[in-house]
């Protein structure tokens, strides 16, 4: 069987590293208990069990022994007091991380139902798929994220890169991660925020560091803009002069709506609709026509625009790289 | 000490006609028949909230189902949850600590019998509040405007803004309405037994389900108030322009969350002690000895009790407090388990050396200390912050807090209603069809919960109304959706047996346990006046002190 | 009653802690010093008013039900004058200062706090005039005094939750 992409035991960042290594101790420290306990549990069952011919007499009544509280009182003191101190190491090492000046930030604004990315230092804007290069243990290069909300909570949680936190509106939050492989990993918002929390799934693009490179040279480009045939000329026609610039971004252009996503390099997305389903022609002009039937609930409304109207803006889009 | 009861029977010869009856159990103040409504009318809600979890259920069954819109799946969660802790566990404890408080300290009834009754008809309003939501508003389009906000309701999502119309005020009023029902019940029960005990019951000779009752009362003082306080502020909010909550004003979405939770983790503790009281006196008596450390485990209540209005931020382990507060609430978690752990030892250490006999009540408290047991050390590996940053709002934790409710206090609730269901109606029930209801449930029980754990170790979240193929959660998911068949045909042959046993059930007797406290001394079903001469005990077992005078409990307490 | 206090108690607690946790944080709007006058006077009335009640459950004891009335009249008096020195403040901030309880987060956490209080004095107001009432159709005896002593807890409960409220949000809010 496949392993799942979201296992909590499959870590590839220290944060889930070091969650990964409290657990392990956690676990074999419960099992241990577990299994002391139901074994007493189960031999006092049997052992203890009425037999059919038996006297009816009353067996010998205990109230208590003073020597046996103070014994399993003492002892699980004792595993309270190693567990807490093995927390709290990694409270401290997570929440108060080193931060080396390389350090790539990136700003997460959790909005209903689809995620935004601004990279202050390199001047990009993008959404839902985030792109992070590589990390060296040995040199690490991570990616602070600071968490905020635009409207409700949110959280953010790619189980195999750190453990989730939460994005609050009026409550700025951070987290870090230094992923040491490549690869995408998934994951998605983990704090119901409303109606369709189940589909604002999340990708994590972590690329060696040239890779990464040239992909921020390309969302630094602004948008490519209309070529000069006809149907995505008259596409972006459409989309400016329709309600879609009122929640899009596209830069240089008309279209400064901040409620959408930006849709500068849609076409540099695997997703669309915050994962909901794959950016393909034929599911772009479906989410335009109808967002309803992909994701229904999502903020985006159906514009109304007729089949041929559906088309032009799709062709349009398609430019955007 | 003269217990027995006059030979004059309680009910009048002649049956009176129906409405005479109905006006009677609706005007009682009698604290027996108020358990008893209290009870009936959580098992109608147990219905409904499984209903809901069963449609939940059927819809997680595979990715991308389509058995309810999303905003239908929203709806029941919330509902599933609210019924459950507020008008299922909450009304069927306070409906055995009704029935069974004044009759295990010799009282005729409870202190304030007329504000008992005030007490149950609101909670009962409060249900049929939060159930009229379905149809008031919007109608039934589209199952009506029940609130889907969850359980916990957190903002700013519940803010007029995010939350139009009415369902979130449905969610607030029920919930308020309760929740002064539940403050006039915990009332009642600190009253009655602090002043009403019969001669010679100190409150160190109280039975333990008296002890914990008590504690699970003051706790109802303290822990339901914060949230109707934290509701009058989200009505403020929603209703005349506050900004309690309101995080474009300035205004905190943490601090409803602080204020939720200094409610809900005590109040988890509200539903968890009655259920620790039914195995304190179940336990005992089926493996016929003495509770062992009666007075270690009243210690450990307390403490329990105590330490629980401490640690309500391990909700909040993922909200970003800092490095400080996440270590205070990660030791002070920790802390709650030792008490809890002794609590199952003592129970453990009451079984050792005694003679076990698996009547249905016993079945079920003996898989409530496996399942206790899991459940306590599944809280523990959330305790520890870091692993909870994985594992919380996950569906670890669901199936960790379901282990809590119905693996604990369920099934002790179950092994009440056959301990006690004698007792209230002079009935022995079917033993084949309980055993029968327990088999069932167990597997159900396990099939679902154990495996719930699984998804959460693979990521899934909470509260998500479909999934994605490919994250290797869709086999889990089937195999927790399965259990829920079993669980259900559990209950209804419980239903089945409460309702044939009652018609034609053979005569119970006074005491067909052979068990040792005050409320077996008087006939099944109790008089109304409950004792025809108030009871004198000098032991905390009375009834074993009569039955065995040459060596009674009062000689080595 | 003393339960009922403790529930009353964790009740305010949690505005009270509301109150502080948002002191200073206002985005606009009045701040409580500029609008805020300690009711000095109203507090004492208030604050008085728990000695009459006292006094007057400690004659009916004495079986003096002519003195009783008197104090508890008195109590009644001074609480329905602290109630209309909370209304006269308010009118104030309404309508002079423009503070409402939608103006800001002060306006939102004044409001509700003394509000709440105000609503708790309200109700033990009138139940005392219950009281007085039952007394001037002469259906209170001497052995209802136990009776009384209990609702005069539930006054001095409400008394010392406005010492609290004071502090907070005359002193420790300005």
């Amino acid at each position: 069987m496949q392993m799942s992409p979201t296992n909590i035991f499959a870590p590839v960042s220290t944060p889930a590293d070091s969650i990964f290594g409290l657990s392990i101790f956690v676990l074999v420290t419960m099992a241990a208990i577990f299994v002391v306990v139901f074994a007493l549990l189960a031999y006092a069952v049997v052992k203890f069990r009425s037999r059919p011919g038996d006297d009816r007499r009353e067996p010998a009544q205990i109230y208590g022994s003073t020597q046996l509280e103070l014994a399993w009182t003492v002892i699980p003191v004792l595993i309270v007091v190693a567990l807490f101190l093995a927390a709290a190491r990694v409270i401290a090492s997570v929440q108060n991380p080193p931060r080396p000046s390389g350090a790539l930030e990136v700003i997460v604004t959790g909005h209903q139902y689809w995620w935004e990315y601004r990279y202050p230092h390199l001047n990009i804007v993008t959404a839902n798929e985030l792109h992070v290069p590589l990390s060296d243990p040995a040199h690490p290069s991570p990616t602070f994220l600071t968490l905020l909300s635009a409207d409700t909570d949110h959280s953010f949680w790619v189980p195999r890169l750190a453990g989730k936190t939460d994005l609050i509106p009026n409550h700025p939050n951070q987290m870090w991660i230094d992923p040491h492989q490549t690869g995408v990993f998934v994951g998605q918002c983990a704090q119901y925020c409303g109606t369709q929390h189940a589909k604002m799934l999340l990708r994590v693009y972590v690329q060696p560091r040239d890779e990464f490179e040239r992909w921020v040279q390309q969302q630094q480009r602004r948008a490519s803009g209309a070529s000069p045939g006809a149907a995505s000329m008259r596409g972006e026609r459409v989309f400016e002069s329709t309600a879609c610039v009122n929640c899009h971004v596209v830069s240089g252009t008309p279209a400064n709506g901040r409620f959408g996503p930006d849709l500068t390099h849609l076409m540099s997305r695997d997703t669309i609709a915050a994962g909901a389903a794959p950016n393909t022609p034929q599911m772009l002009r479906l989410w335009i026509r109808n967002p309803d039937a992909i994701k229904p609930g999502s903020k985006m409304p159906a514009m109304g625009l007729s089949d041929q109207d559906v088309d032009a803006v799709a062709t349009y889009l398609e430019t955007l790289r | 000490m003269a217990t027995t009861t006059i030979a004059i029977s309680g009910y009048p010869a002649a049956p009176r006609p129906f409405t005479l009856r109905l006006h009677d159990w609706v005007t009682t103040v009698d604290h027996k028949r108020l358990g008893i409504l209290y009870i009936l009318y959580s098992l109608i809600f147990l219905v409904l909230g499984g209903i809901e979890a069963a449609i939940m259920r059927w819809q997680l069954i595979r990715p991308h189902n389509n058995l309810v819109s999303p905003e239908v799946f929203n709806r029941m969660f919330t509902m599933h949850g609210t019924t459950m802790i507020f008008f299922v566990a909450m009304p069927m404890l306070f409906g055995f600590a009704n029935y069974l408080v004044p009759l295990m300290i010799g009282a005729r009834d409870m202190a304030f019998p007329r504000l008992n009754a005030f007490s149950f008809w609101m909670s009962a309003l409060g249900g049929m509040l939060l159930y009229f939501s379905f149809l008031g508003g919007d109608g039934l389009y589209g199952a009506g405007s029940a609130p889907d906000v969850g359980w916990f309701a957190y903002a700013p999502l519940t803010a007029k803004t995010f939350s139009v119309g009415h369902s979130t005020d449905f969610w607030i009023l029920s919930l308020l309405v309760s929740g002064i029902g539940s403050v006039g019940t915990a009332i009642n029960i600190i009253a009655t037994i602090l002043c009403m005990r019969c001669p010679g019951m100190t409150l160190g000779k109280m039975p333990l389900l008296v002890w914990l009752n008590l504690t699970m009362a003051v706790l109802v003082i303290l822990a339901v108030s914060p949230l109707t306080a934290a509701q009058i502020m989200l009505l403020v909010d929603r209703y005349v322009g506050g900004h309690f909550f309101d995080t474009q004003a300035g205004g905190s979405a943490v601090i409803w969350m602080h204020f939720f939770w200094i409610f809900g983790h005590p109040e988890v503790y509200v539903l968890v002690l009655p259920a620790f009281a039914f195995a304190s006196e179940i336990i005992p008596v089926f493996s016929r000895k003495a509770i062992f450390g009666y007075s270690v485990m009243v210690l450990a209540t307390v403490a329990i009790a105590f330490i629980s209005m401490s640690v309500w931020a391990h909700h909040m382990f993922t909200v970003g407090m800092g490095a400080g507060a996440n270590i205070f609430f990660v030791l002070s978690t920790m802390a709650i388990a030792v008490p809890t752990g002794i609590k199952i030892f003592n129970w453990l250490a009451t079984m050792w050396g005694g003679k076990i006999h698996f009547a249905t009540p016993m079945l079920f408290c003996i898989a409530f200390l496996f399942q206790f047991l899991v459940a306590g050390l599944t809280g523990v590996t959330l305790a520890v912050a870091p692993f909870d940053w994985q594992l919380g709002n996950s569906y670890y934790v669901v199936a960790h807090f379901h282990y809590v409710i119905v693996g604990g206090i369920l099934f002790t609730a179950f092994a009440a209603f056959y301990y006690w269901f004698p007792k209230i109606s002079g009935r022995m029930y079917n033993e084949a069809l309980g055993k029968l209801h327990f088999w069932l449930f167990l597997i159900g029980f396990h099939l679902t919960f154990d495996f719930m754990h699984i998804p959460g170790l693979l990521g899934m979240p909470r509260r998500i109304y479909t999934y994605e193929p490919g994250r290797g959660w869709d086999i889990w998911n089937l195999i927790v959706t399965i259990g829920v068949a079993f669980q259900a045909a559990g209950v209804l042959v419980f239903a089945a047996n409460l309702v044939l046993s009652y018609f034609r059930g053979r005569a119970a007797g006074n005491d067909p346990w052979d068990a040792w406290t005050l409320e077996w001394s008087t006939s099944s079903p109790p008089p109304e006046y409950n004792y025809a001469v108030v009871p004198s005990v000098r032991s905390r077992r009375p009834l074993w002190d009569l039955k065995h005078p040459e060596d009674p409990d009062w000689r080595y307490e | 009653m003393y339960c009922l206090i403790g529930a009353e108690s964790a009740i305010f607690t949690i505005f009270v802690v509301a109150y502080i946790f948002y002191i200073g944080k206002s985005l606009t709007g009045p701040q409580p010093k500029d609008v805020l006058h300690a009711p000095i006077f109203y507090s004492i009335c208030l604050l008085s008013s728990s000695l009459t009640i006292h006094l007057a459950v400690r004659k009916l004891i004495g079986g003096n039900t002519a003195a009783f009335a008197r104090w508890w009249l008195l109590t009644i008096l001074l609480g329905g004058t602290f109630l209309f020195g909370t209304a006269r403040e308010w009118a104030h901030l309404i309508f002079d200062e423009g503070l409402t309880v939608s103006t800001n987060l002060f306006g939102t956490t004044y409001y509700s706090l003394v509000g709440l209080h105000a609503f708790h004095v309200t109700v033990g107001l009138l139940a005392l005039l219950t009281v007085a009432l039952f007394n001037f159709a002469a259906r209170l005896k001497r052995e209802h005094a136990e009776r009384l002593e209990i609702l005069s807890m539930y006054w001095h409960f409400v008394d010392a939750v406005w010492v609290v409220v004071f502090t907070v949000v005359y002193v420790i809010g300005i």
